[in-house]
């Protein structure tokens, strides 16, 4: 009898234990996820760039000496740049070394400079210190990603070129610098000059077309399927529909998107408001869903106050049940937002995968959002696309977070009120 | 798009900003109908409103809604039947010698006169007859434009005068508007189905055309994938074959790696957290896990191919055992982890629905906690987790970005997981992003997936809810 009991008490601790390590290993993958996205992503939020002593030559840039913009802005600047970096390693002469030489400087240092000397042309002629980008691969080894011990045929750094590196930074003129490129650009083929500023900007257009479009409609289907529609087969029909909805793969909404709102209707390609039209479809469920549950939770005492003082059921409805609903029904939009903005497969139909360089500036223009950057991104061979498909993934994280932060206190705050 | 590229399309981009000009003209002009209407009921009221049916604005939401309503219908029905419109008026005046080529030629001829016409030059040498159409095509659409503008501004201040005119003080206002909020709730509603209409009459219409490429058969039945066709005749390779049954494959094992994954870490969880948890363990742990269901699955789709597949890789070659860098197992495992939430919280809603009397009940016999838990709690909770696991089944088999970004392409027929498979949504990602031609049995193949994809999907939700309606025990 007792030997029984202790088997069962034993069968009980393990299963116990069972229950626990489901749970540990959850939140295990969960800081395993974190600590590996991080670990890859913290490190680009620095850029290493370059201190050049830039003499701005008007013979090379300017020969009539017009100081036009038309012809500035196609001036030769990277053979200023070149002639800077010439300066500081004048022992380099030899065609191919100086080559490998010019290598380390981004590609992007002669916009920053032309830039910088359409903004300033009283500059011209004088020698400017300014700091330009240094190129990805010489940001790979500051940062320690390109190791240094291995053999030379397998790193994309020659031993001259890290020779020159090291000369640089004793004389302080290679530093890690707070990215702001990252933040501002758009993408790019060369990854110190990629940024998520396009995507970012694509992301808010897109879900500023979803939220315009899906809060007023699902606020007004919750209203009606709770509080005015009839029981019948319609509504029954219509309740189906919306449970279906929510239960559709993704990537089938889509192909809706392709076929009706690109082929049909003849709108865009890759432009946001397709990708809201999409996403709004995708969003109506949860707000309707999250919009009757709040909708059935306002006490119905307040509903029949309104009617006694001779209120209409529509009065009723939307002077009194409404607003004491709309803590919910924002909480439950906020959700919806949030999985719209981390949202990818149905936008990769519609063709917001495309190379888009510039920033997006209407709801027309083609653009692309930041989940499809950071799958980009993670297609890239180079090894500077890695730590930004990371530190992309960390900004996208931070606002899920935040949006879903807003939507607990939010729900905190209202639910002490009833 | 380059610069240059966008000034180009500015035609198409004109006709849509002047039709958002239209619709905030109209937003504009009912914002004014509603103060003229209020004021205008205050008035006919002498300032004492109690000698009014209705309130004021009332009178003015009435005015507001004729005056905004049947302007914008007409202004939404242009939007959507104008390209139909002006093609056929288009095509009817061109020679008949293009009148009676195939659909599917004549539908190339009227892209190129529509990018003709949107200022996007196709090729050096055009015909002088798509010139011609082109530039009808171009007229008719200005045309329109003012012809549009013109209707649905009269209408919006014909009808809005009228209105305003009417106001009497016995005039039912509020009930009138009442009514017309009430229909356009309903029509809110029905979004929903028009939704589903949209998908079904998308991917069906797409998969008709693509099964008089390829007979039903060979595309359910055939074993081997690989829809790459020649466009010319001379290419080499590529013959087309369509048979996913190795997609499906595919699919079901990857699949069958995530439910392994999260069906017992899930459900257990969700034991634990219910019924052994201390309520403040519960508190930081749920959320926690909410956590996991809320990142975006192209972050798991990234974690799969940089630190899973690797790491499986690895381990496997120490073993001795080929594992293909791009693993059914990586993209199976990591797509297991997502769903764990998802079942857990499913469970956990179920498991709290089971009164504690039937707990107590068994706790009075001598039962111990896991006893009870394992012979009454998970059998009264059964149907709702049962459904739960169809759901999450569903969501695992439609799930994108893991496998696009960590299972492959190649289509293997094999259960081995440590081999590359591909799946169903992977194959319609890569016919469907890069160039298309919207005829190519290739494109449309796509659609066919997504129709199963849809059909399996929706079997799979309308059987879990069955199991819930059916099975459900009611206590109390």
């Amino acid at each position: 009898m007792n030997k029984q009991l202790k088997k069962r008490y034993a069968a009980d601790l393990r299963f116990r234990i069972y229950g626990m390590s489901a749970v540990a290993m959850s939140l295990l993958f969960l800081l395993l996820l974190f600590v590996s996205i991080i670990g890859k992503g913290y490190t680009a939020f620095q850029q290493t760039a370059l201190l050049l002593d830039v003499y701005i030559d008007s013979e090379t840039i300017d020969p009539e000496g017009t100081r036009d913009r038309a012809v500035l802005s196609s001036a030769d600047f990277g053979a200023v740049i070149k002639q800077a970096m010439q300066k500081i390693f004048p022992e380099v002469s030899d065609r191919r070394d100086k080559r490998a030489l010019y290598r380390l400087v981004s590609s992007g240092a002669e916009f920053k400079l032309r830039d910088q000397v359409l903004a300033h042309p009283e500059q011209i002629g004088k020698t400017l210190p300014i700091w330009v980008p240094a190129d990805g691969d010489v940001d790979m080894l500051m940062k320690g990603s390109i190791a240094r011990d291995a053999s030379e045929t397998d790193r994309p750094l020659k031993d001259k070129q890290i020779a020159w590196i090291d000369h640089l930074i004793s004389e302080g003129r290679l530093k890690k610098q707070w990215n702001t490129t990252f933040f501002s650009a758009g993408d790019s083929r060369d990854p110190e000059l990629a940024g998520i500023g396009g995507a970012l900007a694509g992301s808010l257009l897109t879900l500023f077309v979803t939220l315009l479009l899906s809060f007023p409609i699902g606020v007004a289907a919750a209203v009606y399927l709770e509080r005015f529609a009839p029981r019948n087969r319609w509504t029954d029909l219509i309740e189906v529909n919306i449970n279906n909805l929510a239960a559709v793969p993704s990537i089938v909404f889509g192909l809706l998107g392709l076929a009706v709102f690109i082929n049909l209707f003849g709108l865009p390609r890759s432009a946001p408001i397709v990708g809201g039209l999409v996403l709004s479809l995708m969003t109506l469920p949860t707000i309707i869903i999250a919009g009757r549950a709040s909708l059935k939770s306002v006490p119905p005492s307040i509903y029949e106050a309104a009617l006694a003082i001779g209120a209409s059921q529509m009065q009723a409805v939307m002077h009194h049940v409404l607003p004491m609903a709309m803590p919910g029904i924002m909480t439950g939009t906020i959700i919806g937002m949030a999985r719209a903005l981390g949202e990818t497969a149905p936008l990769l139909m519609i063709g917001m995968v495309a190379f888009i360089v510039d920033i997006p500036g209407g709801i027309f223009d083609s653009s692309t959002v930041l989940p499809v950057q950071i799958f980009l991104w993670a297609d890239s061979p180079e090894r500077g696309f890695m730590e930004r498909t990371a530190a992309a993934i960390m900004v996208l994280l931070l606002f899920l977070i935040v949006m879903n932060a807003t939507a607990v206190i939010l729900r905190k705050r209202f639910e002490g009120h009833r | 798009m380059t610069g240059t590229e966008r000034d180009k399309l500015c035609p198409l981009l004109f006709i849509m900003q002047i039709t958002l000009i239209i619709f905030s003209i109209l937003l504009a002009l009912s914002v004014a109908a509603y103060f003229f209407g209020c004021r205008r009921a205050v008035a006919i009221a002498q300032g004492n409103i109690r000698n009014l049916h209705s309130l004021p604005e009332h009178y003015g939401f009435y005015a507001a809604i004729w005056c905004g309503l049947p302007a914008l219908l007409v202004l939404g029905l242009w939007t959507v039947f104008e390209t139909p419109i002006m093609t056929h008026l288009v095509v009817s005046e061109l020679p008949r010698t293009f009148q009676e080529l195939e659909p599917g030629r004549l539908n190339l001829v009227i892209n190129d006169i529509k990018n003709m016409a949107n200022g996007i030059i196709v090729s050096e040498e055009t015909d002088p007859n798509l010139l011609a159409a082109a530039d009808r095509y171009r007229s008719l659409q200005s045309m329109g434009q003012a012809a549009l503008a013109v209707v649905v501004l009269t209408l919006a201040l014909g009808c809005g005068s009228v209105a305003l005119y009417l106001i009497r003080a016995k005039q039912r206002a509020r009930n009138r508007v009442e009514t017309i909020v009430k229909g356009l709730l309903f029509v809110c509603s029905c979004i929903a189905i028009l939704a589903t209409i949209g998908i079904v009459l998308s991917v069906v219409f797409e998969s008709i055309r693509f099964f008089k490429l390829v007979p039903v058969s060979d595309f359910l039945f055939g074993l081997k994938w690989s829809p790459q066709t020649a466009i010319r005749v001379d290419q080499v390779g590529g013959s087309g074959a369509f048979g996913a049954v190795p997609l499906f494959v595919g699919t079901l094992l990857i699949s069958l790696i995530a439910m392994v994954v999260s069906v017992p870490v899930g459900l257990m969880s969700a034991i634990y957290l219910s019924e052994y948890a201390s309520r403040s363990f519960r508190a930081v742990a749920k959320p926690l896990l909410e956590i996991l269901a809320g990142i975006p699955t192209v972050v798991y789709g990234f974690f799969a191919a940089i630190m899973v597949a690797p790491f499986i890789r690895d381990t496997g070659s120490r073993f001795g055992f080929d594992v293909a860098s791009e693993s059914a197992l990586a993209a199976g495992l990591v797509m297991g982890i997502m769903i764990i939430p998802f079942v857990s919280s499913l469970s956990d809603d179920v498991i709290n629905a089971v009164p504690q009397s039937l707990r107590d009940g068994s706790y009075a016999l001598g039962a111990t906690q896991s006893e009870t838990i394992q012979r009454v709690v998970i059998p009264a909770a059964l149907p709702g987790i049962v459904s739960g696991i169809l759901l999450a089944v569903s969501r695992a088999v439609g799930e994108t970005m893991i496998v696009v970004m960590a299972a492959g392409l190649s289509a293997n027929l094999t259960l081995n997981p440590f081999e590359t498979v591909t799946t169903v949504t992977v194959q319609i990602v890569t016919l469907l992003t890069g160039d298309q031609e919207f005829d190519s049995a290739k494109t449309l193949a796509a659609f066919a997936l997504g129709l199963l994809l849809f059909t399996v999907t929706l079997i799979l939700n309308v059987i879990a809810l069955y199991i819930v309606r059916k099975y459900r025990e009611e206590y109390e």
